[in-house]
């Protein structure tokens, strides 16, 4: 039997003018599967997800998405409401900054149930109880359910944000350097969380991050973006191992030198 | 026994009686005429115009007389009247240019062709009260002019009414360093006088509501501007103030006619600009333009007209006077003074749910108390 | 006699035929706001004139209007907008809310239930029920268009999740017919059920932000809440001191300077039309 891949992209390309942030992006992503997009900064990857993940409207190509609900969509031939709709219910998108990703000046638990709300819950005592489950799933104190996201710490925000996200338990979700700006203490505890979540819920992530050792602990392939191309891809331990394109070589070089 | 507020027609009967006799002031001073404001308070009267959207001198004085001096009531006042008018033609956009010089002056060059005329400002008056004024002047009519002003007056009318003076915006142009005048061919203007602004909104509209807009709230943005919020780089370009003939053009003659003439303020900022991904470095324009002569107004509205292009030139959008959606729903003082006011409405029905709302909530904080105290 | 130096009714035919054009737009879309270009109007922005731009386009000669603020005929600005259109119109004015074809309202709805063929005119300052939780007016117009309202859901949990209630005491959010989210305007919460199906055609305008919505007769009109924690509208211990109602909607008056209260119908027409029904069987 051959899986049906769960985001087929064909020929994607962003541009800002002249200027090209990606071009001739192609892939595919299948479920259970997470998929780590690294480079330099400007390197176009975040213009990329923000491609895929509808935030921005690519300029060229086709994005494919397999709904176990509403069978094979091409994402930028839908109407926008589906788009959207689509947004908040199957898919989840984690922020580097949970600025981006939160209301600030909501409770926690609002935060939470915003989803579920957007999608019809009219129950109050079940929206709660949903918020305090995806709490504990996160690793917060069920006691800050109706504290302002703004007394939390930074590694906590992230993973309200990620609770947020999973709580209408989505199939796919997109990261944008979900440990960025984050201590590193606190970065290993969030990626043990993600990695945990990601295995429990079978979720399909893509995952972009210009950090390798987040890469190497999270992704199962690798895409190394440069100059708004893909000059690399395979599985992580491959690409992170044995490199081949130079620019991945450097890339991995400079890390692993002390 | 509670009886409903009743007799508010009476009471505003009353209240409008009181009104006049306030405005009158003391009996035994002359009444204020109408052409007095006219021409003694001229700077107001150019206000009024400005932000009644109505050039009528006599109008726009009257409207000060009955408002006593009160200027946004006053703008109001025009404006109301200004609905009920029929709108018989629109003008041909009005050529600068061609305008009949009373002042022009550049802050970018020394000296330009047609030169620095300062004409009537204040600009350099040491701000020092002027005790002869308290005392009217007696007789007039017989002094006339000085025979200096006479001399000026003279040479300023055979200099500039006949001579075309470039705008400082052509000169600069001419180097192709300032980007270049929006054509006004076929591009349809809008008029938020009869439609719903709509945002985002086109700098045609912008520049309307800006015109429209309250001269104070524009100034602090502009200013704002200056320090940092929304930083734009400005020169002050030109700034000039003059008559200009008003066009129209009627459908059965198919050529344009004048129709009189209308004084008005313009200035033109010069903004320095970096340059983006799809503009070469040079200088951008913001624009101000306003009835009668009401030139910090007019330096306002180029401020923040230029502020508010941030997008358009792919800058950051941080601050308040960049933001198109800020700015236009708040410029207006008629709409802002009206709905502050509308406070002093009755609120009683909605004071009365709030009050039975508390209530309720306290009431059950004490039970709570009770229940964690025993 | 209407005064001759204006138009009937103030504004002129080409603007009255603007708004009723955008007006039945208004109707075929319940609870939609459309935007329309307001007029400047001889009273302030804020103290009704999208209400008085509707009635000046729907009034006509044989109309009778009955002008109300927090439900009373003799609130002051009830009293200026009836004799702005008694004057530039010449038409009936009534306090009867049974006599009135047009009801232009602030704040309340009449207590006597309307009748089909009534027009119901509610003056609006905030339009826009995504107002102060989305304060782009482009990405609130979206939300609007693609039925995205989880948002309000939102602020009425975090009332709860805080206080134990929802806090909206008045401008309640409705739903209308199962499509738009409304503001009702300022009315009182206890005044939503009533517009439920009612049988009067409900028109709301709102001058300064330049918007008209519309509630047509016999449309669902449902006030946003939880399952679990259902829409109440307020209730009073009093009855109206004066008329004995224990029904309605009372307003609550310091008579002296102890404190005593005393309570009575907000509703003046209705309060003295009980009176007078009970003088009448004494």
């Amino acid at each position: 039997m051959i899986e049906q891949a769960l985001l087929k992209v064909e020929d994607l390309a962003v541009h800002y003018g002249d200027y090209v942030a990606c071009e001739q992006i192609n892939f595919e992503l299948f479920p259970g599967e997470v998929l780590g997009v690294v480079g330099e900064s400007g390197s176009g990857k975040t213009s990329l997800l923000k491609a895929l993940s509808t935030q921005l409207t690519p300029d060229a190509g086709r994005v494919e998405y397999f709904s176990d609900i509403k069978g094979l969509l091409d994402l930028y031939e839908l109407p926008e409401s589906q788009r959207r709709q689509l947004t908040r219910s199957e898919w989840g998108v984690v922020h580097q900054s949970p600025r981006d990703g939160l209301r600030l000046n909501v409770s926690a638990g609002a935060n939470i149930g915003e989803r579920l709300m957007e999608n019809g819950e009219r129950n109050y005592g079940s929206i709660r109880q949903q918020a305090e489950t995806w709490l504990e799933n996160v690793e917060i104190d069920i006691d800050r359910i109706d504290d302002m996201p703004t007394t939390f710490s930074g590694g906590m925000q992230q993973r309200l944000q990620i609770a947020r996200n999973l709580v209408t338990h989505p199939k796919l979700i997109f990261m944008d350097e979900p440990t960025g700006g984050l201590d590193v203490s606190v970065q290993a505890r969030l990626l043990d969380l993600l990695k945990k979540l990601v295995s429990q819920y079978n979720l399909s992530v893509i995952i972009v991050t210009h950090d390798l050792a987040v890469a190497r602990l999270l992704a199962h392939r690798l895409m190394v973006m440069q100059r708004g191309r893909v000059v690399e891809t395979g599985l992580t331990d491959q690409v992170l191992d044995d490199p081949q394109h130079p620019y991945t070589q450097l890339l991995v070089s400079s890390v692993l030198q002390p | 026994m509670y009886v409903a507020v009743k007799g508010g027609e009476k009471a505003i009967d009353e209240a409008h009686a009181l009104l006049a006799e306030r405005r009158r002031g003391e009996q035994s001073l002359a009444e204020l005429t109408v052409e007095q404001i006219e021409q003694q308070l001229s700077l107001s009267v150019s206000r009024v115009m400005t932000e009644g959207s109505c050039y009528d001198p006599s109008l726009a004085a009257l409207a000060i007389k009955q408002a006593q001096g009160d200027l946004v009531e006053a703008i109001f006042l025009l404006r109301a009247y200004r609905t009920t008018l029929p709108r018989l033609a629109t003008t041909e956009p009005i050529d600068t240019a061609n305008m009949h010089i009373k002042r022009r002056i550049s802050a970018t060059f020394k000296d330009l062709p047609g030169g620095q005329i300062l004409g009537p400002t204040y600009d350099y008056t040491h701000r020092l009260l002027d005790f002869k004024l308290m005392v009217a002047e007696q007789d007039t009519s017989d002094k006339g002019l000085s025979a200096e002003l006479e001399i000026l007056n003279e040479q300023m009318d055979s200099e500039t009414s006949e001579a075309v003076i470039p705008r400082v915006m052509d000169l600069l142009n001419q180097e192709g360093l300032i980007e270049k005048e929006q054509p006004i061919d076929d591009i349809p203007v809008d008029d938020i006088t009869r439609e719903a602004i709509k945002l985002p909104a086109d700098r045609d509209v912008r520049l309307q509501n800006l015109a429209r807009g309250d001269e104070g709230f524009l100034l602090a943005l502009g200013y704002a501007t200056q320090r940092g919020y929304g930083h734009t780089h400005p020169f002050a370009g030109e700034i000039r103030l003059g008559d200009v003939e008003v066009e129209i053009t009627p459908p059965e003659l198919g050529f344009s006619i004048c129709i009189g003439e209308i004084e008005v303020t313009e200035c033109e900022m010069v903004n320095q600009f970096k340059g983006s991904k799809d503009k070469p470095p040079q200088f951008t324009r913001g624009y101000g333009l306003t009835f009668g002569y009401s030139e910090r107004k007019a330096m306002a509205m180029a401020l923040v007209d230029r502020a508010l292009r941030a997008e358009e030139l792919g800058e950051p959008v941080k601050s308040a006077a960049q933001d198109p959606e800020f700015v236009l729903m708040h410029s207006d003082n008629v709409e802002a003074s009206g709905f502050v006011q509308h406070l002093k409405l009755p609120h009683y029905v909605d004071f009365q749910s709030e009050l039975e709302l508390i209530r309720k909530l306290r009431a059950n904080d004490s039970a709570d108390n009770k229940e964690t105290t025993e | 006699m209407s005064d001759p130096d204006y138009n009937f009714a103030y504004l002129d035919e080409q603007t009255k035929r603007m708004i009723r054009r955008s007006l039945l737009k208004a109707v075929a879309i319940p609870g939609y706001q459309v935007p329309f270009g307001s007029r400047e109007m001889p009273m302030p922005y804020g103290w009704g004139t999208g209400g008085i731009q509707l009635t000046a386009s729907l009034i006509g000669l044989d109309d009778t209007l009955k002008v109300i603020d927090q439900g009373s005929d003799d609130t002051t600005n009830a009293v200026s907008i009836r004799k702005f259109f008694r004057r530039t119109t010449g038409v009936a004015t009534t306090e009867k809310t049974t006599e009135a074809t047009l009801i232009q309202t602030r704040h309340r709805i009449p207590e006597t239930p309307l009748q089909k063929g009534q027009i119901l005119i509610y003056q609006v300052p905030i339009p826009d029920p995504l107002s102060f939780l989305e304060p782009r007016e482009t990405e609130a117009r979206k939300m609007h268009a693609l039925s995205e309202y989880g948002i309000m859901h939102t602020k009425l949990y975090e009332d709860i999740a805080h206080y134990g209630a929802i806090l909206h005491t008045y401008d309640y959010p409705v739903m209308v017919n199962d499509r738009y989210v409304m503001r009702p305007s300022p009315i009182p919460k206890f005044d939503n059920p009533k517009m439920d199906n009612m049988h009067a055609l409900q028109v709301f305008g709102a001058g300064r932000e330049k918007r008209i919505y519309a509630v047509p007769p016999y449309t669902k009109v449902k006030s946003l809440d939880f399952e679990d924690h259902p829409f109440e509208v307020q209730r009073w211990e009093n009855s109206c001191a004066l008329c004995g109602a224990d029904n309605t909607f009372l307003d609550e008056i310091v008579v002296d300077d102890h404190g005593e209260r005393l309570f009575a119908c907000a509703d003046s027409d209705y309060c003295q039309t009980r009176q007078a029904e009970q003088g009448g069987q004494r």
